[in-house]
């Protein structure tokens, strides 16, 4: 049944990202990357992975959608006219990526195999210990902040310095 | 530039949903330790109240409500924190971010429990705080150009 529903969504992530993709209206196209965000939330959460669920249906679903509206209110809805002189390009590294991508597929173990190396290698000792060591069921959690903790800081740090990089890019210039 | 929205409903559950968002943001960062959430979806909600309040009540609510070099120091506080965490892990013996050796009267189990709400502390402000400067500096008006 889950993945008849898996199947579904997927179908629908599909379309979403074409209409995204080829949107005349670049809100229309936002909107509609907002919807794909969403989907994929659901996909996610379908799949049992609810704290990635999460994170894509505040972040991908809602604040990017915002974020893009406002740069939108900035720039133009309209999309360029002109065709890009490398559109053949593009559509050709799209096909080379998108073929290899699909061709290694077979080589990934399949959806909750128990045996599969990335759920042999640490994944059963972090499930075991992470009551006992650091008083948090949430496994998740206790990895992200704690046996992987470099990874999150590291990632903290990316996202502020970014978002202040940006922010004083946009810093209005006076006279 | 975003205007005020004209219709009274919108008005008003903005202002109703606002303090109920934030609350729920506190409460997926203190309960990430059971359920899911954590520090970076507390930090983006709390980050989109502000946006919401600036979609219903117009972008020069955030003028009034945000004072944008403040905001910009508290995320940097909320990576300070994170790092500084780390650095207590080694006063107290231990390795760079090693929870357990934190200076804290707790067992180190207990420890390791606190060291995961401090640091998603400061993921939070970091994450809420980027959101919101972004988001005053993208929804302004380019006036003089």
């Amino acid at each position: 049944m889950s993945e008849l529903i898996l199947a579904g969504l997927l179908v629908l992530l599909v379309l979403l990202a074409v209409v995204a993709v080829r949107a005349p209206d670049l809100l229309l196209a936002v909107i509609t990357l907002g919807a794909y965000g969403f989907v994929m939330s659901l996909i996610w959460a379908v799949m049992g992975a609810l704290d990635v669920a999460f994170t894509e249906a505040v972040v991908g679903a809602g604040a990017t959608t915002v974020l893009f509206l406002a740069a939108l209110l900035r720039t133009s809805r309209r999309r360029s006219p002109a065709a890009s002189p490398l559109r053949w390009v593009a559509l050709a590294v799209a096909l080379g990526t998108g073929g290899a991508v699909l061709g290694v597929t077979s080589g990934l173990p399949r959806w909750g195999d128990p045996t599969s190396a990335p759920a042999t290698h640490v994944s059963p000792r972090y499930l075991v210990r992470t009551l006992s060591e650091t008083a948090t069921p949430n496994a998740v959690t206790s990895v992200l902040a704690d046996y992987r903790g470099y990874d999150t800081l590291v990632e903290t740090t990316v996202i502020f310095t970014a978002g202040l990089g940006c922010w004083l890019l946009l810093t209005p210039r006076r006279r | 530039m975003i205007e005020r929205h004209a219709s009274v409903v919108v008005q008003t559950f903005v202002r109703v949903l606002t303090p109920l968002a934030q609350l729920f943001a506190l409460y997926v960062l203190a309960f990430g330790h059971y359920s899911p959430g954590g520090g970076f979806q507390a930090g983006v909600i709390l980050g989109a109240t502000y946006i919401l309040l600036a979609l219903a009540f117009g972008r020069d609510i955030l003028d009034r409500k945000v004072n944008q070099p403040v905001c910009v120091a508290l995320g940097a506080a909320g990576v300070l924190l994170y790092a500084l965490t780390g650095v207590a892990g080694m006063a107290g013996g231990g390795t760079f971010l090693d929870y357990s050796r934190l200076p804290l009267p707790v067992t180190p189990v207990r420890a390791r429990y606190f060291g995961i709400l401090f640091i998603e502390t400061g993921v939070t402000l970091g994450v809420a705080a980027t959101l919101i400067i972004l988001f005053c500096r993208l929804g302004e008006q380019e006036s003089n150009r």
